[in-house]
This record gives structure tokens, C-alpha cells and sequence, in this order.
């Protein structure tokens, strides 16, 4: 009786891994599949919205356009990804450590923030020219405030109380921030960094769309005047597979940098249906 | 006579806050002598915390002196284990490790301290749990762990702001075991902050009752029962202790009658 139980209780888990492993892909095939059928049957022109396996068909055919022009636009995004990490958390541990610098620069970063930093692009080509800077400059000023917004927040989401624990151990300053304020902040960088990676593409794309003669965001301009359309939602999908893949990747460091975090946590607990 | 190894004076402490100035401790004036185990009851918001963190030098008093060993407390002390209401656990490192914080920050011998770390675990039941997360233990675990933190480098002295508030009953008797436990063996100075009046009595050799806000001393008693106390087997003084103070906070209107 008891094996029959845990056999069926175990088939049961598994069954529910298997589909919740298959019902997203599902739902994915039968988006496309509705996409398809109603091009078909309701005879769009392809110009104007092409079939899922045209697209495909497209991709494949220009392949090495898309990766020349693919590489361009991951390397401007990675590059000013990193700026914005390499630059984004000293000041917000700046920031956070003294008063006077906090309130020094504050009242400018907000303003820079909301700045439309996709109106501030044509001003970059005009100083640094069509090249790659402008864009990577782009995607760094994109992905930089959520990297110091979230940064600073986390930096001072340490309770109180946990303070006045490092200091009844005689704990330094140094010593303070390396072990009770910096882990703490962790989970909440990590959401900036995983906003930023989101942004971060976008960034790079809006950059090229404002004067480039490579990069996906150009793809997207000419296949565009050219009436491309199937090459066109090509790059675009190829666009989306890089911000995903992006975002993953910061999504599994976080994983294995702060296993502790609760929605890490609540995701292993809480199998989705 | 020896000078008490801690001593509170005339201490009054007042909040400057923006709607005005909050007395929170007037006139306190006790002492605590070495190895004695002085318990703290009163009310929420009576200012229980507060008297902890001024000894601790957490805080500063407004006015009125503490001293510690015939020293004044003008600076966070170093010299005490700390179990704060909450359990404070780092959640980046494992119980053991969330033990030895405590060596490590001071940067003592951790080779050596890392058998006493184990010891402590042991005994208060958390053996087989010391490579485990934080998150993976329960609340009552977490207080525990936070007590062998307070204890692992031997400090003259332990203080415990309302280590069980957030436990349950069942847990809050067998955590007040481990400490009468580990106390009887070591024999710290210890002041202990409670609102719960047979927690007070089951523990303590002198209890301080305070009054409600804001917080002054009604009266400090001694209480002369054998030790262990055991729960199974209270003796009819602990209900006359126990009766006592619950008079005294029905007199300060704290406890209504029903
Ligand atoms: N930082 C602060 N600023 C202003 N007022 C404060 C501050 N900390 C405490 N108080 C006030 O001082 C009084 C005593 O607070 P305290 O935290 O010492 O009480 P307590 O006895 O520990 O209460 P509880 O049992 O609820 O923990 C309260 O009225 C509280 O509002
Ligand atoms: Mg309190």
C-alpha cells in the first residue's frame, strides 16, 4: 500500500515538472500557430505582416548579416552595460557613505534621470560622431540609474539593529561594510542589474537608430525603407533573444552569488503549476 | 564593600524628536553585581530597550551615569554579547558561521573558538544544524543561534533584549531553560528584558518592574528560589513573586482586572 502511494505521489511530481515544462511551450506554439493561420486566411500581404515561417525562412537565408550586425550591437551593449556597473555602484557606495556627497550630487542625478535619455542620443553623435561610442553611451546612460538607484537602497537596507550588532563586536568601518551592509545590499543590486540588462539593448538599438552603418538598430532602419518586413521582424526577434539570453545570464550569477534571496528562494519552494 | 559591577545612577534619557522631546527613562538608579542575573519587566514603550542600549553605549543617556566595572559608558561596548528582540541573521552565512561573526570580526583565534562555537550548538539543541542556512531553521532556531552568538567569546556580560517576543509559548519555556542552562554553567553578569512576568520570576535572582511611560523603577525584588527552577515543579513562592508584580502593574493601571 505504502510504495503504491509513493510511486503514484512520485509520478505525480514528475507529471508536473513535464508539464510545466511543456504548457509554456504550448502556449507559445499555439500563439504562433494562430499568427500563421490567420496570415494564411485572411491573405495579409507579406509586406505588411509576413507568416512566422517566412521569418524563420529569412533568418536563416541572412544569417550572416544578422550575426555581423548582431555582434556590433551586443558588443555596444555589453560595453556600456559594464560602464554602467563599473561606474554606478562606487557612487552609490559613495553616495551612501557620506551625507554631504549624497546630497551633492543627488539633485543632478535625478535631473540626468529624467532626462528621455533616447532625446539625449542625436546630441552624442554630434560629439562623438556616427561611430560605436555614441551608442555605447547610450546604452550606459539607459542601464546606469537603475544600477545607483537600486545600489544606494540596498546599501541602506541594513535595519538598525543589525548596526548596533557590528558595534557591540567592535566591528571597524571597513569591516562593517564588507560583512553586514555589502551582502545585505545584494539582492537589491541584483534587481538593478537585472533591469539594467533589460534596458541596456534598448540603449544600444536607440543609439544606432539615430545615425550608425551597422548594428541591428541600422539593420532595422533599412530593412525598414526597403520594404524587408520579414527581415526586419527577424531582427527584431533576434533583438529580443539577446536582451533574454542577457538577462539570464545575470538572472543565474544572482542564483549563485545570493542563493539566500527570497525570490530565489520562493521560486524552488513554489513549483509553478 | 565592592563597587556593583554595573551601576545606573539618577539616568533619565529624553528623545529630541520633531513633536517635541519624549522622556523615555526618569531617574533610573539600580545596580547589577558580577555573575548576578537581573531580569527587567514593564510594559511596551516603557523604556526597556532603551536602558539596554544605554548600557550597551548604543544610545547615549541624557543625564546621570552608568558605569561598567568602575568605568563610564560614553562608547559602544565590546566587551558584552548582545541578543537583540530580533534574531539578526546574516542569512549569507550558515549557522556556524553566523557564530563565529562574532570571532571573526574581533579576529580572534577562530581554530579556537570554533570548538566553543560547536559546543554551544550543541547545547542548545542545534547539533547536525550548523551547515544549514538561516532560512532554513525556525524562528525559535534563529533566537537560538543568536544566543550562542552572544555567548562564543566568553563576554563578562549578556544582555538579552526580549530575546522570545516573537516565539510561542512552548518555545519560549524551553529557550528559557537553555539559558538558565548555560547560565548556571558560566555564571555570566546577565540583565535580561521581558515583558513577561513568570519569564522574569523563572529566571532572574533580582527583578527590576518598571512603570508605563514614561518609564521610572516601582520596585526592585529579590527572588530567593533555588536553582534549577524547573517548571514542572514551581514552588508556591514563584506564585507570590509572580502575584506581587502583577499587583504592582494593576496599581499602575497597566493590568486591568476582569
Ligand atoms: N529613537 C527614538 N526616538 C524617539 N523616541 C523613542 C526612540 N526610541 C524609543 N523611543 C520612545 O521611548 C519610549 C521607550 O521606548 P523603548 O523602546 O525603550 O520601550 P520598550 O520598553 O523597549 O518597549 P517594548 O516592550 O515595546 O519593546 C517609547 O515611548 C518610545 O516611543
Ligand atoms: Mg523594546
Amino acid at each position: 500500500m505504502a510504495t503504491l502511494s509513493t510511486t503514484t505521489a512520485t509520478r505525480n511530481v514528475w507529471m508536473r515538472r513535464l508539464l510545466s515544462l511543456i504548457t509554456p511551450l504550448a502556449g507559445t506554439m499555439v500563439f504562433l500557430l494562430i499568427w500563421q493561420l490567420g496570415v494564411i486566411a485572411f491573405n495579409v500581404p507579406a509586406y505588411f505582416l509576413p507568416t512566422p515561417t517566412r521569418i524563420l525562412e529569412e533568418a536563416i537565408k541572412e544569417i550572416s548579416k544578422l550575426t555581423n550586425h548582431g555582434w556590433i550591437t551586443v558588443y555596444e551593449m555589453l560595453a556600456g552595460y559594464f560602464l554602467a556597473v563599473a561606474v554606478g555602484v562606487p557612487l552609490a557606495i559613495a553616495m551612501t557613505s557620506s551625507r554631504r556627497f549624497d546630497e551633492f550630487v543627488t539633485p543632478t542625478m535625478l535631473f540626468f534621470q529624467v532626462v528621455p535619455k533616447i532625446a539625449v542620443a542625436p546630441l552624442f553623435i554630434v560629439w562623438f560622431g556616427v561611430g560605436i561610442t555614441p551608442k555605447i553611451l547610450v546604452a550606459f546612460l539607459i542601464s546606469f540609474f537603475p544600477i545607483v538607484i537600486d545600489t544606494a537602497v540596498g546599501l541602506r537596507s541594513m535595519t538598525p539593529e543589525m548596526l548596533d550588532l557590528a558595534r557591540s563586536m567592535g566591528a571597524t568601518q571597513l569591516q562593517i561594510f564588507r560583512e553586514f551592509r555589502l551582502p545585505t545590499s545584494l539582492p537589491y543590486l541584483f534587481s538593478g542589474l537585472k533591469v539594467a540588462a533589460t534596458l541596456a539593448v534598448a540603449g544600444a538599438v536607440v543609439g544606432e537608430f539615430v545615425g550608425a552603418d551597422k548594428g541591428l538598430g541600422y539593420l532595422l532602419l533599412v530593412t525598414n525603407s526597403n520594404m524587408q518586413t520579414a527581415l526586419m521582424f527577424a531582427t527584431i526577434v533576434v533583438l529580443t533573444i539577446i536582451g533574454l539570453i542577457f538577462f539570464y545570464i545575470i538572472e543565474f550569477l544572482e542564483s549563485l552569488l545570493i542563493p539566500w534571496h527570497v525570490t530565489q528562494r520562493t521560486k524552488e519552494e513554489t513549483p509553478t503549476m | 564593600m565592592p563597587e556593583p559591577f554595573i551601576r545606573f545612577q539618577n539616568v533619565n534619557k529624553i528623545y529630541k524628536t520633531k513633536n517635541g522631546a519624549v522622556e523615555a527613562v526618569l531617574d533610573a538608579t539600580f545596580d547589577i553585581k558580577q555573575s548576578e542575573f537581573v531580569a527587567i519587566v514593564g510594559p511596551s514603550g516603557c523604556g526597556k530597550t532603551t536602558i539596554l542600549k544605554m548600557l550597551a553605549g548604543l544610545i547615549p543617556h541624557s543625564s546621570g551615569a552608568i558605569t561598567i566595572g568602575g568605568q563610564r559608558v560614553d562608547k559602544p561596548q565590546t566587551d558584552v554579547g548582545i541578543v537583540f528582540q530580533d534574531s539578526i541573521m546574516l542569512d549569507w552565512r550558515d549557522v556556524l558561521s553566523n557564530v563565529m561573526i562574532q570571532i571573526d570580526i574581533r579576529k580572534m583565534d577562530r581554530a579556537a573558538f570554533q570548538p566553543v562555537a560547536l559546543e554551544l550548538l550543541k547545547k542548545t539543541g542545534l547539533e547536525g544544524f550548523e551547515k544549514k542556512k538561516p532560512y532554513e531553521l525556525s524562528g525559535g532556531m534563529r533566537q537560538r543561534v543568536s544566543i550562542c552568538r552572544a555567548l562564543v567569546h566568553d563576554p563578562p556580560l549578556l544582555l538579552m533584549d526580549e530575546p522570545f517576543g516573537a516565539l510561542d509559548a512552548l518555545t519560549r519555556e524551553q529557550i528559557s531553560m537553555d539559558i538558565q542552562h548555560l547560565w548556571m554553567e558560566k555564571r555570566k553578569t546577565a540583565l535580561h528584558i521581558t515583558h513577561s512576568i513568570p519569564e522574569a520570576v523563572l529566571l532572574a535572582d533580582r527583578v527590576v518592574v518598571m512603570s508605563p511611560r514614561p518609564g521610572r523603577i516601582v520596585e526592585i525584588m529579590d527572588i530567593d528560589l533555588p536553582r534549577p527552577r524547573r517548571l514542572d515543579k514551581l514552588p508556591p513562592k514563584f506564585n507570590d513573586y509572580a502575584g506581587h508584580i502583577r499587583d504592582l502593574f494593576k496599581s499602575a493601571g497597566v493590568l486591568a482586572m476582569d
